[in-house]
């Protein structure tokens, strides 16, 4: 029977297939074939295995299981004839991959193969090796694909190259074996080994430093010749694609040149001109010519190429830009961006150019354009930029204002030389994309108002008007809120009114008004409603005559159904009603917000930003600055523990507001706290809503300095402690810096008076959902833990799997720890964080004790 | 080159071909992927560009009739770019260090990237080297010859890498085995 000629039976099935209307109905016959195919297998059907394995791989293409068809692929790998051998070693590279144990068994007929005598199964087997061998596999098999290396059969040599690629991918080791016959194909003459060899070139310079030295030395001029031969060259059909003789190779030797001449200045010398031969004489009318210009280019930005050629290269950018071809235009902005470092004075001139194309219709060039536009931005130029980019984000597409409004913040904060106009424009932006602004540059934005006591009427007025127009934007709203509270007097009395405004009447009514309304509005949250509140108390004492009105509103909220809320009205009616003589000094003016502790604090979260931007491209930026938040509580003071009441069980936000409360009521009632206290835990409330004590200020002050030096292991000292958590992301992410695979920074994942609990987490980059996490106990009371058991609870999203503890005795004082390794597949990656509850149970001299509590402080992109 | 997978899907976004390159998805992570894929690249445009940045994945696409082709390949900007951050404390320009870090200028790692026109030059070689064997190419060919089509994807790619581009090197082997048949 002939496999190929015939198979009705395949064509049957893929009708089959093809007539299904439902989901259900392909399901139910994908079902049927593979219990026949099955039955089939276990009969040991010779003739028709053939067929099983086309059909399972339709069957697999579908997304179907096909694990069963296996064995199947290494029989027929193992007959004799060409037909079986080709479908076997098919379904081999498309069922298999290199981690089932199957693949041991098939190391031996490849290596059969290897041998053979005819060069079509020689192929074969190269091309399955190439594409599936680990890493075991690759030391036993590369002296055969070394001795294919040097046969006469350009097919088999191409191949082989390729296969080399793959082996010293998997073994590094193995390179310096294959660097003398690399070097010989890139003197041959057929394309394929060519292409080939060129291509096993690049990456034995990737893996050796030695082999780009033997190279650089012994290859450039052979490499400058293919090209100019290539360049040249007559018409040759075989390898001709829009009149230009075989682009792929001319763009893989552009590649390997690029690596030679990076940072070597003879081979950059003596390439110039081919790469000026080749920049000016391609044609860019097509394609495949475009294709290649824009290898040459960055070829020359990236060795140490002459002045005028890179003028050349910058000229074809600008060419590319101002093409109609979005494909072209999207491949120029890409490619400025790496010009930047090379010449940014010319990337400049097409800045109008690239501002244009942040408002192209399309996602992919806005993207593209927007990040650049980002490289940019300088002192001289950040001004008009940041103009153009707001007066954009008004018309701008829902899902782009997101990118846009980070991206627009971060240039108005590093670029504000002045404060009003940093002022001037976050009002702007948070009023025209208030809702995605993120809550560390509001905060920011209020530390600066209360940084800036001329400036602070004009904020409150314009915030308010801003109010005014667009009263649905959450940050905006919420950052109104708050000027009011503090500045409300300045509102109504016209304090300190610039020139350049216009002035405004705004009665005291007015201003409760704004609160009122945004108290009782429908869509607000609970964190801008407990800012309500607050400000509402700060006013009922700046505004006498309101007072009444204040207490009312108040009054209403006694009822709420939020706890948060309710209390809050409880205790704020209480101190209106019974505490009229402390009052004044309760909700006076917060103290100046100290902007170098907040810089410094913002520094810690962002760097550890940076960590989890470069690792996992899913996420927003600045998405993680909760890193440490909702960590540890420690027992700052019992006032606080006191009033908070359910901060685990509340969204992240909200925790934020719970600390405004205490750190109103800290300030107040004790009465004896100091102002710097009350500076530090405002700080707090502003930044990442960890508590810090006063007394470590000179730490604080210092703390980047101290990163080194505080290990991420605690000392029973609480006050240090508190500094670690801040630096821990840090500590975690110097350690890995250049590394691929998503790094993401270890957490302290629970922390109180007796034991603390620190996660580090690891993930198989291919593996996206699952993450093992390494769980580190620490004993910080003075008595040892025995009978030590750990439990965790996940939301059904999540699977987990507990590896047993090393040992569950913990010793006192933090002398010893227990670590215990479990794993979590989050079936939902992407789109929900991770969460879980652990319980801990433990005796304390024969005592049962127990812990509980909650982690929201995974980091994000788990 | 840098090829992670190639995928062919029809208008109605049924995956009529897939191989991945050094890629080891299990089939619910590799249906989830394709489904995104396909709902990101059949929404675009014919004026829009073809590469659309998904996950850690450029995508390079083109629309032929009712089959998409689609590569995806290594997306290196993560690599490439590196941010490092630097302090200002002191307050020389009084205001001007609110925001933490500056974004300092790009590290260029000269090798990892790709070059988008040539896939997409890659992606046309292989649509004309399928024209040139099934005549007219058309979705039905590639169904009901699926190994085929696999065969000369075989010959052209090999873990990620282009190793043939001559159109009637890559059908001979093809050529041979059906005269022989």
């Amino acid at each position: 029977m002939n496999p190929f000629s015939s198979g009705t039976r395949l064509r049957d099935m893929i009708k089959a297939i093809r007539a299904c209307k439902t989901a259900a109905e392909e399901r139910a016959v994908v079902r049927k074939e593979c219990a026949a195919i099955r039955s089939s297998i276990s009969e040991n059907d010779q003739d028709y295995s053939h067929r099983n394995i086309a059909k399972l791989m339709f069957i697999h293409m579908l997304g179907y299981p096909t694990h069963f068809g296996q064995m199947e692929c290494l029989k027929l790998i193992a007959s004799a004839g060409f037909p079986e051998k080709r479908i076997g070693y098919l379904g081999l590279m498309l069922l298999l991959d290199e981690r089932q144990e199957v693949l041991m068994l098939v190391t031996n007929s490849l290596k059969q193969d290897l041998g053979h005598t005819n060069q079509y199964i020689v192929g074969l087997a190269l091309c399955a090796l190439g594409n599936i061998c680990s890493a075991e596999m690759a030391r036993d098999l590369a002296p055969e694909v070394e001795r294919l290396l040097l046969t006469r059969d350009p097919n088999i040599k191409k191949k082989a190259a390729l296969c080399s690629i793959r082996i010293i991918r998997k073994v590094p080791d193995l390179a310096e074996n294959f660097l003398s016959p690399a070097t010989s194909l890139l003197k041959e003459k057929h394309h394929g080994v060519l292409i080939a060899g060129v291509q096993l070139c690049t990456d034995l310079c990737k893996v050796s430093e030695d082999a780009s030295n033997h190279l650089r030395k012994n290859c450039t001029e052979g490499l400058v010749r293919i090209l100019k031969d290539i360049c040249n060259s007559p018409y040759a059909p075989e390898y001709d694609i829009a009149g230009i003789t075989d682009p792929f190779l001319h763009i893989r030797v552009l590649r390997l040149l690029r690596m030679l001449g990076h940072g070597d200045a003879d081979t950059s010398e003596y390439i110039n001109d081919i790469l000026a031969q080749v920049a000016s004489k391609t044609e860019s009318n097509k394609n495949a010519g475009n294709a290649i210009l824009y290898e040459c280019v960055e070829t020359i930005m990236g060795i140490e190429a002459t002045s005028g050629l890179r003028v050349l290269a910058i000229n074809i950018l600008g060419r590319f830009l101002s093409n109609r071809d979005n494909n072209i235009r999207y491949v120029a902005l890409n490619m400025l961006m790496k010009a930047i470092s090379v010449d940014s004075q010319a990337v400049q001139r097409h800045r109008t150019t690239i501002l244009e194309c942040v408002k192209d219709s399309d996602a992919s060039i806005r993207k593209r354009a927007l990040e650049l536009v980002f490289l940019l931005v300088n002192d001289t130029n950040a001004k008009p930029l940041t103009k153009e980019l707001v007066d954009y984000l008004e018309v701008s597409d829902q899902d782009f204002k997101g990118d846009l409004t980070s991206k627009i913040c971060s240039i108005i904060e590093k670029f504000s030389q002045e404060k009003k106009w940093y002022i001037d424009q976050m009002v702007k932006v948070l009023s025209l994309a208030g809702n995605y602004v993120k809550d560390n540059v509001w905060h920011a934005l209020i530390v600066a108002i209360s940084n800036a006591p001329d400036l602070q009427g004009y904020s409150v007025r314009s915030l308010y008007k801003a109010f005014q127009l667009s009263s649905e934007q959450v940050s905006l709203v919420q950052v109104t809120i708050w000027c009011i509270g503090e500045y409300g007097e300045m509102l109504v009395n016209n304090v300190g009114v610039l020139q350049v405004e216009e002035p405004m009447t705004v009665t005291e009514s007015d201003a409760v008004d704004v609160l009122e309304s945004c108290l009782t509005h429908h869509s607000t949250d609970i964190t801008t409603q407990s800012m309500c509140l607050i400000a509402l108390l700060k006013l009922s004492s700046r505004f006498p005559p309101s007072s009444g009105r204040v207490k009312e509103i108040i009054t209403t909220h006694i009822g709420s159904v939020v706890l948060e809320l309710q209390q809050r009205a409880i205790e704020f009616n209480s101190i209106i009603q019974r505490h009229q003589n402390i009052k004044s000094s309760l909700v006076e003016r917060m103290p100046v917000l100290d902007e170098s502790t907040f810089i410094s604090k913002r520094a810690g979260s962002s760097q550890a930003n940076i960590s989890t931007e470069k690792s996992n491209q899913q996420l927003p930026s600045g998405a993680s600055l909760k890193l440490s938040n909702g960590v540890a509580k420690p027992a700052a003071s019992p006032l606080v523990d006191l009033l908070d009441l359910s901060l685990d069980d509340t969204p992240v936000p909200t925790s934020t507001s719970n600390d405004f409360l205490h750190d109103l009521l800290d300030v107040g009632l004790t009465n004896s706290s100091s102002s710097a206290s009350g500076t530090d835990i405002l700080m707090d409330l502003l930044s990442i809503g960890t508590p810090v004590q006063s007394n470590t200020t000179p730490e604080n002050g210092s703390s980047i300095k101290g990163f080194n030096d505080i290990l991420p292991i605690a000392k029973p000292n609480t006050a240090t402690v508190q500094v670690v958590d801040l630096l821990d992301g840090l500590a975690s992410n110097g350690s890995h810096p250049g590394a691929q695979s998503p790094v993401h920074p270890s957490i302290i994942a629970y922390q109180s008076s007796t034991l603390k609990i620190t996660f580090s987490f690891t993930k198989q980059p291919d593996k996206p959902q699952v993450t093992q996490i390494h769980a580190t106990f620490m004993n910080l009371s003075s008595e040892a833990y025995t009978d030590f058991i750990f439990q965790a609870a996940v939301p059904k999203f999540i699977q987990l799997h507990l590896d047993p503890a090393n040992s569950n005795h913990l010793p006192a004082s933090g002398n010893g720890r227990i670590t215990q390794t479990f794993t979590i597949t989050n079936t939902q990656h992407g789109q929900k964080p991770l969460a879980m509850r652990i319980r801990i149970a433990y005796k304390v001299s024969n005592q049962e004790r127990l812990e509980q509590g909650q982690i929201n402080n995974f980091p994000p992109g788990l | 080159m840098g090829i992670r997978f190639v995928l062919l899907v029809n208008k109605q976004g049924q995956t009529r071909l897939a191989q991945y390159y050094a890629e080891h998805l299990t089939l619910d992570e590799r249906r989830a992927l394709e489904g995104e894929i396909v709902r990101k690249c059949l929404a675009r445009t014919e004026q829009q560009c073809s590469f659309v940045e998904h996950r850690n994945y450029k995508i390079v696409y083109r629309r032929y009739a009712s089959l998409f082709f689609l590569v995806g390949v290594d997306n290196d900007e993560q690599m490439e770019y590196t941010y490092c951050g630097s302090f200002t404390h002191g307050r020389s320009k009084q205001f001007s260090s609110v925001i933490a870090y500056v974004a300092m200028g790009a590290v260029v790692d000269v090798i990892a990237y790709v070059n988008e026109l040539a896939i997409l030059e890659f992606i046309h070689l292989f649509v004309e080297t399928m024209d040139r064997h099934f005549g007219n190419v058309c979705e039905l060919d590639i169904m009901f010859h699926l190994e085929k089509a696999h065969f000369m994807l075989e010959e052209m790619v090999m873990n990620g890498c282009i190793v043939e581009t001559s159109k009637s090197n890559i059908l001979a082997p093809i050529q041979l085995m059906e005269k022989a048949s």
